[in-house]
């Protein structure tokens, strides 16, 4: 059964390496829902988060060939119920709804959202929380003209406790081996 | 530059040694061990030529004559003697040309470390003339890959290029370096690498694993070995043998396992797969405990996945976590280097003989025989067979040569048919089917192993696709014998037409230059034959022949490689004619 997960692969800060990631994916057809590529807690490394909706024995062999790559230090893969997950999204309209009818405003609020800015022709609002969230806002503010919209992908870390450096430990010792 | 700038303390300058990047690299090839390596020149790899000319007493430079004979000479090289093999090409299409060879030797699991010229530093990215995305091109293609762009990365990176190539599952290193790089300066000093981040070449054997393997064997009523190029890659030909002769369990080779054990060896039952033996493929259907020792379960192997070894207990031993589970579902993996799990096992397993199991396989075999194997190899026909001449090319070698061949009809053949007492000795392209490997790949052999005999077992259309390599035979005098199995067709395509497409012949058949006139042309001392009666001798002083040697013998137009799974179907479902 095709179900959603999240990768947390953790890599070398390098150049070209996103292809080298990326690459694992597009051979096997597998589409990305979203990518996320940051720091890590650890200095030098970097974190690609990636969702993608596969069976499990797919994204198993997926996560052992991503693990393969040299400049991969390890990859982890969770469904939903092991990671704290978020997106954040803008979304920019025009001004003269929020000064005038205060509607908008209310809306905002009711959705935990805020104001990130207000311009004279228009106003940015940011929401982060869960896709259905994003898009329960977009459908409100809909009627007041979006101007433009933008979903970021998802970022999240993992439930299980063990921390990545002793991964990390463990792989530096069988690597001298 | 700022690594160029920075003020050395005086132990860095008193061991490390001013010259160009492109000095830095010859420097580093032999700070590698590498007296041999094959390429082309073009220009933006120039300056390492230059420096190629100062050192070629010590670094002999094999000029191909496309870039791809590089790189399967490089193959042949690394596969024959066990070494990393080297190639070198411009940028562009000298690059391009590379990644064929580069393709089959990650997909054969082949230590090789490519250098491409590249254009210099400031012009990436302007379309300069022959600037190719080389690192881009190639990155899904090869084990790592890196582009220097500063000369006083040099040391570094080959260091490490060649410990990645050759360490764990060995495999392809592109290095391209920018022009400003082998013209700059560096403070050159080589340190050998034996790490590299979190990457682990060897994984640590765990003993539970190889306990809960010899159990499953020790319990096994049918037990099956399968191995693959796994032994030859980690030197356990002789664990291998100690474990069959010990548990008496009957064990099969992959294509590319082949020649870890002799042919001849009573427990050594034959080939895997789709023109494989009858028996080795029946009875991975019988077997109660498969135990896969380096081969990775490929579908040439397999057939159709649904139908392979339902009914065994599979134990994998394999070096590379992304194979276990890949295709066939285990019992145990034991995670690591063939050798060092064997010798782990060794002391845990029982010995047994496993008679009347063996007699299983004896019944398959007589039923392949007269079927198959005395037809092919001593036909009553008028025509001859690829098989007859393989036999008679037996006896002369005494299993004792490399046989290099090239994809098709004749490649199965000889991987079906020839002997071999030695390892390494069966050079081929297995994964990835590169019509054109032979003839490059049996000079870098015999470059690899130049006390052995090579032998290059081509068809008429694979030779043709690498035909200009026969010029490095010219130039350097290199003692390959080429034997031309020559039909006039691509055999292999063919018979699937005849066999699934109504013998709808498409673009199979060969109109084919005069391959005597060709190889003569070339300076090689040839000969043809089409009788049964010339045969023998033609072999035998192709053989005695001092230096290259070319045979071209005709064989039967539309015969057929027999047994044979079709594709989709089960290894059970084997057609013997």
């Amino acid at each position: 059964m095709k179900k959603t997960y999240t990768l947390s692969v953790f890599t070398e800060n390098k150049a070209g390496l996103l292809h080298r990631v990326t690459t694992g994916f597009t051979r096997r057809h597998i589409n990305i829902e979203s990518l996320t590529v940051s720091e890590s807690e650890v200095p030098g490394i970097h974190r690609y988060t990636i969702v993608v909706n596969l069976e499990e024995h797919e994204v198993q062999k997926l996560v052992r060939a991503l693990e393969k790559q040299i400049e991969v230090h390890k990859a982890f893969y969770h469904d939903d119920t092991n990671v704290v997950h978020q997106e954040i999204a803008l979304y920019k309209i025009p001004s003269g709804v929020i000064v005038h009818g205060g509607l908008a405003e209310k809306i905002v609020r009711q959705h935990g959202a805020r104001m990130l800015a207000a311009e004279p022709n228009f106003t940015v609002i940011e929401k982060t929380g869960y896709p259905e969230e994003i898009k329960a806002l977009y459908k409100e503010l809909e009627p007041f003209k979006i101007l433009e919209f933008v979903r970021s992908g998802r970022v999240a870390v993992t439930k299980p406790m063990k921390e990545l450096q002793e991964y990390l430990a463990e792989l530096e010792a069988a690597a001298g081996n | 530059m700022d690594t160029l700038t920075k003020p050395k303390t005086s132990a860095e300058a008193a061991s490390t040694e001013r010259m160009t990047g492109a000095e830095a690299v010859v420097k580093s090839l032999l700070a590698e061990g590498i007296d041999l390596m094959f390429g082309y020149p073009g220009g933006a790899i120039m300056p390492v030529y230059d420096e190629l000319y100062k050192y070629k007493d010590k670094l002999n430079h094999v000029l191909v004559r496309h870039e791809e004979g590089a790189t399967h000479a490089a193959q042949g090289y690394a596969r024959a003697s066990g070494k990393v093999g080297v190639c070198i090409a411009t940028s562009g299409p000298g690059a391009t040309n590379l990644v064929t060879g580069i393709a089959d030797a990650m997909i054969d699991s082949t230590p090789i470390v490519c250098i491409t010229g590249q254009v210099p530093k400031q012009f990436i990215g302007s379309d300069a003339f022959q600037e190719t995305d080389v690192i881009g091109i190639t990155m899904p293609v090869t084990k790592w890959n890196y582009q220097i762009t500063d000369a006083a990365e040099i040391p570094e990176i080959f260091a490490k290029a060649f410990f990645i190539a050759r360490s764990g599952r060995p495999g392809p290193v592109v290095i391209d370096i920018t022009k400003n790089a082998q013209f700059e300066e560096l403070d050159f000093k080589y340190e050998k690498c034996t790490k590299v981040g979190s990457y682990v070449p060897r994984p640590p054997v765990k003993t539970e694993k190889v306990k809960a393997a010899a159990e499953l064997i020790n319990n096994a009523k049918r037990p099956y070995i399968l191995y693959g190029q796994g032994i030859i890659l980690s030197g356990a030909e002789e664990e291998l043998k100690q474990l069959v002769e010990k548990t008496g369990i009957p064990a099969a080779w992959t294509i590319m396992g082949l020649s870890a054990m002799p042919t001849d060896h009573p427990l050594n039952v034959g080939m895997l797969g789709m023109h494989g033996n009858y028996g080795p493929n029946m009875m991975t259907n019988e077997c109660d405990v498969l135990i896969a020792i380096g081969m990775r379960f490929d579908d040439r192997v397999t057939g159709n996945l649904d139908k392979y070894a339902k009914q065994a207990k599979v134990i994998h031993i394999e070096i590379d976590p992304a194979e276990i589970d890949k295709n066939v579902k285990t019992e145990v993996a034991v995670l690591g280097d063939a050798k060092e799990t064997l010798q782990a096992l060794l002391p845990l397993v029982n010995e047994n003989n496993h008679e009347a199991w063996h007699q299983r396989f004896k019944e398959y075999d007589q039923l392949e025989y007269d079927k198959v194997i005395q037809p092919e190899t001593q036909p009553t026909s008028e025509e001859l067979t690829m098989g007859e001449v393989i036999r008679n090319l037996n006896d002369l070698t005494n299993g004792d040569a490399i046989i290099v061949t090239d994809v098709g009809q004749h490649q199965m053949i000889a991987c079906r048919y020839a002997h071999f007492n030695k390892t390494k000795s069966n050079i081929t392209s297995g994964g990835l089917g590169t019509m054109g490997f032979c003839i490059p790949a049996a000079i870098g052999a015999k470059m690899g192993a130049p006390e052995r005999d090579v032998i290059a077992v081509v068809g008429d259309g694979g030779i043709q696709m690498t035909i200009q390599e026969l010029g490095v035979i010219l130039q350097t005098g290199v003692n390959v014998k080429i034997l031309l199995l020559n039909n006039e067709f691509l055999g292999m395509v063919r018979q699937w037409q005849q066999l699934f497409f109504d013998k709808r012949y498409s673009a199979t058949e060969m109109v084919n230059p005069d391959f005597q006139l060709l190889a003569q042309a070339y300076g090689i001392t040839t000969k043809q034959v089409g009788e049964r009666a010339e045969l023998g001798n033609a072999l035998k002083e192709m053989m005695d022949h001092e230096g290259a040697y070319f045979l071209e013998v005709l064989v039967g137009k539309e015969n057929n490689v027999f047994p044979m799974i079709p594709s989709g179907a089960g290894v059970g479902e084997i057609r013997l004619e």
